[in-house]
């Protein structure tokens, strides 16, 4: 064995131990709330580094359904997010296209206006529409809840679903106007379809504007049975002594089609971050 | 009218009638807003005062304090995010690293994890008795714990644990697009020429990694800046004692938990321009948006 041999294994060791060290610290905090999920209702507030506890039980999960409104929660949350994502998905999906398609004035204004938006800080466009909303009587309604995520999801959503249908061919439409389709079935027929990655970016980041939404919803929603995911989680966690197990076991239930859904999505993500739009 | 326009107009209307409604509007309400004196005190019978509100911002001594307290977690925070990304992508880079998918996957965790149940559990992880991160400290480390969140450095540096966590796999994800790209032969080159390995990441991977990472950086910035979740949740609304803000939680406070709705509406407008400042700077330098018009 040569020198360069050595220095190669030595190196391929330590990248390993690398990267296995800090894989784990970076998935050591959902390990934990696992850890904490499973834990007996007497062993909430042990000490120990374990990640399957002893007496390892799911009694946290079926508190959580039986006696605590966190269905009625999931309701609520998964509720306003489908309403926000099609919203979303309609209205990004045409604006879109008319931005990728038409040359008219003012079109150069909404493309920065909608970069811009980006640039607002949360209060810029909450607390003017937290006011209207107190005097349109939209308080505790999930109208005005659903309105505010929309304006969060909107700007990015038409941003990247523009810059998709740039990518695809103008003579897509012309071959099939000269087929005898008119402008609306060839975006509808021939465009849309083509325009799936997009679309489903889209549909999830609107999803995940409003799935587990705290600052907002917390200002808007009052009554306890209007309330959604992340409000009724960080009552859990604020009562953490009592109440930490169910903390941890709805959080992975919330986090889970988070998660799965990114994973499933990444690659198509990662291809329309890279295709000119601004937000992940 | 012809057909063309009556058609961009069913498509682009409903979505900027929509726009116009919650962003537009809701805008130039908050302008007008920063110019008033509206409070809880006068909801109903406000009236425009001037520029009193933002003199108030400019004056008050906390505006200064918490503007330093936004850049260093900004910065920090950026920098590391960026470090950290770019290391990673460069070992999940290596043809001969097995399991890539794994480790790609675990690592890109902490971005698709919803950002409130992150600060949540951080906050729960750096509680005194029982979180993880000081029974870690003590029985490892043999370390007395960590005030975590009864300090403010403290409490602003769980803040920043958090963040840089949740925040490495953005990164890591554009430094991997970018490494990708990269043409084998010109390594291959590099090698026949005898170049060490610092000179191939220094004339190879960091001149196609550039046009990748500054636009990633540019959003990094904009979004560490204007990141109201991870402050607001790790450390509870600024505890202890309003010591830990960044400005979009502060006026996040000032707004919803003091109800100075004028002076919050001027904050934001000053938290705006200084975003505008900056992202048109960044935006200017590398051209990102050349592109897509």
């Amino acid at each position: 064995m040569n020198g360069h041999k050595i220095k190669q294994i030595l190196l391929d060791f330590a990248t390993y131990l690398f990267i296995i060290i800090f894989t784990l610290v970076t998935i050591y905090p959902i390990l934990n709330v696992i850890s904490i999920s499973l834990r007996p209702a007497d062993k909430l507030l042990s000490t120990s580094l374990r990640i399957i506890p002893e007496n390892a039980t799911l009694n946290s999960y079926i508190q959580l359904f039986t006696s605590t409104p966190f269905l009625r929660w999931l309701v609520n949350s998964s509720f306003v997010s489908a309403v926000v994502m099609l919203t979303g998905v309609t209205l990004a999906s045409t604006a879109g296209y008319a931005l990728s398609r038409f040359k008219f004035w003012g079109k150069k204004a909404v493309m920065i206006g909608i970069l811009i938006t980006q640039m607002f800080p949360a209060t810029m466009l909450l607390l003017p529409l937290y006011i209207m909303l107190i005097k349109l009587h939209l308080l505790n309604s999930y109208l005005g809840l659903i309105i505010v995520y929309t304006s969060t999801a909107l700007p990015f959503c038409v941003w990247q679903m523009k810059g998709y249908y740039d990518t695809i061919p103008v003579s897509l439409e012309e071959a099939a106007r000269i087929d005898g389709c008119n402008q609306f079935q060839a975006f509808y027929k021939v465009v849309f379809p083509l325009a799936l990655p997009a679309l489903v970016i889209t549909a999830l980041f609107s999803f995940m504007t409003a799935w587990a939404e705290y600052v907002v919803a917390a200002q808007i929603l009052q009554e306890p049975e209007l309330y959604t995911l992340a409000i009724g989680l960080k009552q859990f966690e604020s009562s953490m002594a009592t109440e930490w197990g169910l903390y941890a076991a709805g959080s992975l239930i919330v986090s889970i089609p988070a998660v799965l859904l990114f994973l499933i999505l990444s690659k198509y993500l990662i291809s329309g971050l890279t295709l000119g739009s601004v937000k992940g | 009218m012809n057909r063309k326009t009556l058609f961009i107009l069913a498509f682009l209307l409903p979505a900027l009638l929509i726009m116009f409604g919650v962003i537009v509007y809701p805008f130039f309400y908050n302008i007008v807003l920063s110019f008033s004196n509206m409070s809880l005190r006068h909801f109903r019978d406000w009236k425009i005062i001037g520029f009193k509100q933002y003199v108030k911002v400019f004056t008050e001594n906390t505006f200064y304090v918490v503007f330093l307290k936004t850049l260093v977690w900004t910065f920090v925070n950026v920098i590391f995010h960026v470090v950290i990304g770019v290391f990673l992508a460069l070992i999940l880079n290596r043809k001969s690293l097995k399991f890539k998918p794994i480790f790609r996957t675990l690592l890109i965790l902490p971005w698709a994890i919803p950002q409130v149940i992150t600060a949540l559990t951080w906050r729960s992880m750096f509680n005194y008795e029982y979180g993880a991160v000081n029974i870690f400290i003590a029985k490892y480390l043999n370390m007395s714990p960590v005030e975590w969140l009864l300090r403010p450095f403290e409490a602003f540096t769980a803040c920043i644990i958090t963040n840089v966590w949740l925040g490495f796999p953005f990164m890591m994800v554009v430094a991997l697009g970018g490494l990708q790209s990269i043409p084998n032969e010109l390594y291959e080159a590099a090698d026949i020429d005898g170049a060490s390995a610092w000179q191939k990441f220094k004339n190879i991977t960091v001149p196609f990694l550039r046009p990748v990472m500054t636009p990633a950086i540019t959003l990094g910035i904009i979004w560490t800046f204007n990141n109201l979740n991870i402050v607001w949740l790790v450390s509870n609304g600024g505890e202890p004692s309003d010591q830990t803000h960044i400005l979009v939680s502060y006026v996040y406070k000032a707004a919803f938990n003091l109800y100075r709705y004028g002076y919050a509406a001027a904050l934001s407008v000053v938290i705006f321009l200084i975003l505008l400042v900056i992202g048109i700077y960044f935006l200017k330098k590398t051209r990102a948006v050349e592109s897509i018009y």
